[in-house]
């Protein structure tokens, strides 16, 4: 991880009222990397993840964008830099067929009309190359699965050949082998070159694919690990704060009055 | 899928087909097979407006021998334009899952508002049309920024101008009540005895083999592309039997027109818009977008879909399409009345939209079901006027049709439901 990271957050820090949801939150995501994002309910993951995707500006702090400093006060900021978000709800239309969820919004036109063959013929080769499957490209979405709907809402994300992919919770409500497809997708994402930002509460998940966790713990960092040389324990201690307990504290104040 | 195989060698990483998938058929029986599974799945499209439509007319010509005739014909193809293109309108807010209960208020402001520009002010009929279309499209407007961007549901704004513009009307109107239009401009198209080509008995023909023609050549056209671009096509003998059913509807059709007067210029107005609508609905990004709407409104926003400009623009259509409606409507009597706004034409404007298979939930539907849903309506009330049945049994028969649609609509969304294609 010699070369710069695509994206980098450095100190953000964002309030609602009088919640300070994340304080002085550091991130990096590199190309080629999954990170997973983890941390107990309300430790501020979701926030982090809509000011990246420009939801809500940041209050304090810098995103750097491949080593430059960016404002991403928009959805559209953050879309043109080349952050794609896959939210929990998919938000696909179930009328609609597959072709047409995954250009909704950036149709391809012939002669100002819209371009059926052609988008059907890019559906069709984006979703081979990422191996999906799914009965046909041109069922309606109310059709599919689940995990069938969440690897379309996946693949639509890379339409506009974005540079960072953001899922949030991907496999929290598939079955054992959608589970495993979608895992499976955001592999393949990672040997496209992507940086993939993972939300997770599934230790199994985020070990299988991630190669780093950042453990998010009342809206600061509690740590990033590499998953490899990382236990299972370490990652929840982290998650849950179980690390500060008697003996860490006798520690820090030992550590204090040595100064 | 089948075709898609031969045109293109799998590469090594192709994924195997999941072997649950119902594999369509090549050919002819394949297009049947997948009608009938659609049909089961609650996909009912056409078909119960179809079989409606028999059971009408076998009805009626069991309890009249004079109702099958070529007059009866006529008179259905007249009368369906006005309250038709309500309709068309209608079909368009249908799709985004609203509702607009003022077109038949806006229909009959609209032929006030030419009728007092055309002939008490002596505003150039053209331009009076424009005048009044352009009334209609800001009405629409109105009620949709209301809607859209105050957020007041469109059920009671619309109810509002279903009140307000019926007052605006009678105001317009005056103490006269009635002003008679005169033969010129637009108007003289939509009169009862103007026929396409002079009532020439060539007419219908020309309009039938133009369908038919185009048809063949748009499919078969997309055909080649498709196929060149190695994606599943329809096969050609499904296309041939789509020609040959619409080339059975356009002459038999033309045939019957041309047994009375022949073809209204009213109805190759109105068929002319259905084309148009039609086209922009399913090969436009805008019409697309609609779809959308109608399907998922989070989506659409996060698509980047501005849902409050579609909302508006959509309304403005419908309102359009209302004083078109209302020019149509005003034209079978030449003058406007203070009749002009009954509020039957909603209701039977509703009805034939939904009848026709435009879903009230939004989000599925064509504008072909403006025209199917009038052809039921108005064979209904062709035959209660020849049985000489008043007003009050026409209304509940319209009423209990209404309800029967709405009902199908329901249970065929359900079925869709539980087969997974709703």
């Amino acid at each position: 991880m010699t070369s710069a990271p695509v994206l980098a957050l450095r100190g953000v820090s964002k309030r609602f009222g009088a919640v300070q949801a994340l304080t002085d939150v550091e991130l990096e995501v590199h190309a080629g990397e999954v990170v997973a994002l983890v941390g107990d309910n309300g430790a501020g993951k979701s926030t982090l993840v809509k000011t990246i995707a420009g939801v809500h500006p940041i209050d304090d702090g810098q995103i750097e964008w491949e080593g430059r400093p960016v404002q991403i006060n928009r959805p559209q900021d953050a879309q043109h830099l080349g952050v794609a978000t896959v939210y929990q709800d998919l938000a696909l239309c179930d009328n609609l067929d597959v072709v047409n969820n995954l250009f909704l919004g950036r149709e391809l036109k012939r002669r100002g009309t819209l371009d059926e063959v052609a988008m059907e013929q890019r559906a069709r080769e984006l979703l081979d190359t990422l191996s999906i499957r799914i009965p046909s490209v041109r069922i309606p979405i109310a059709s599919l699965s689940g995990g069938q709907r969440q690897v379309v809402a996946i693949a639509r994300s890379l339409i506009g050949e974005p540079k960072v992919v953001i899922l949030d919770e991907p496999t929290a409500a598939l079955g054992v082998e959608q589970t495993a497809q979608v895992l499976d997708l955001v592999e393949r994402l990672r040997e496209r070159g992507l940086g993939v930002i993972l939300i997770s509460h599934n230790m199994a998940d985020v070990r299988a694919v991630a190669d780093t966790v950042a453990v998010l713990r009342l809206g600061r960092n509690n740590g990033t690990f590499p998953v490899q040389q990382t236990t299972q324990e370490t990652i929840i201690a982290a998650i849950t704060g179980a690390t500060e307990n008697a003996v860490t504290r006798r520690a820090a104040r030992t550590a204090e009055a040595a100064k | 899928m089948s075709n898609d195989t031969k045109t293109t060698p799998p590469p090594a990483s192709s994924p195997a087909v999941d072997p649950r998938l119902l594999q369509r058929e090549s050919g002819l029986s394949g297009y049947v097979s997948e009608f009938v599974r659609k049909v089961r799945g609650g996909d009912l499209g056409s078909l119960p407006v179809v079989v409606g439509l028999i059971v009408i007319w076998a009805v009626f010509s069991l309890n009249d021998g004079k109702y099958f005739a070529a007059s009866t014909a006529e008179f259905i193809a007249y009368y369906m334009v006005g309250i038709g293109l309500l309709a068309v309108g209608l079909v368009f807010v249908l799709l985004l899952g609203e509702i607009d209960l003022s077109v038949g208020a806006v229909s009959g402001l609209a032929a006030a508002v030419y009728a007092v520009l055309s002939v008490n002010e002596h505003v150039d009929p053209w331009l009076s049309v424009l005048l009044t279309l352009l009334t209609g499209a800001a009405i629409g407007a109105l009620h949709g920024f209301i809607f859209a961007k105050i957020g007041v549901p469109a059920f009671v704004v619309t109810l509002a101008g279903f009140l307000a513009w019926q007052g605006v009307m009678l105001w317009l109107l005056g103490s006269t009540g009635t002003i008679n239009l005169d033969d010129k401009g637009l108007n003289h198209f939509l009169s009862g005895n103007s026929y396409f080509l002079g009532g020439d008995i060539s007419g219908g023909y020309v309009l039938a083999v133009l369908a038919v023609a185009s048809l063949l050549f748009g499919s078969l056209s997309e055909q080649a592309r498709r196929r060149k671009a190695g994606v599943p096509f329809r096969p050609t003998s499904e296309i041939v039997l789509r020609a040959v059913l619409l080339a059975i509807g356009a002459f038999g059709a033309a045939y019957v027109l041309n047994q009375a007067s022949g073809v209204p210029n009213a109805l190759v107005i109105f068929l002319a818009l259905l084309i148009v609508c039609d086209f922009v609905l399913r090969r436009t990004s805008y019409g697309r977008k609609i779809f959308a709407v109608g399907g998922n409104i989070e989506a659409s926003r996060r698509a980047g879909i501005s849902v409050p400009a579609i909302r508006i623009s959509v309304y403005a259509i419908s309102g359009t399409f209302a004083a078109l409606g209302g020019l149509a409507i005003a034209g079978t009597t030449n003058a406007a009345g203070q009749a002009g706004a009954d509020p039957n034409n909603l209701m039977m404007a509703i009805a034939a939209a939904v009848i026709g298979g435009t879903s009230l939930f939004g989000g599925r539907g064509r504008v072909w079901s403006a025209l199917l849903g009038m052809l039921v309506i108005e064979s209904i009330n062709a035959g209660l006027y020849m049985l000489g049945l008043t007003l009050d049994i026409q209304y509940m028969i319209t009423g209990g049709v209404l309800l029967a649609a709405v009902v199908v609509d329901s249970l065929s969304r359900r079925t869709q439901k539980s087969s997974g294609r709703a």
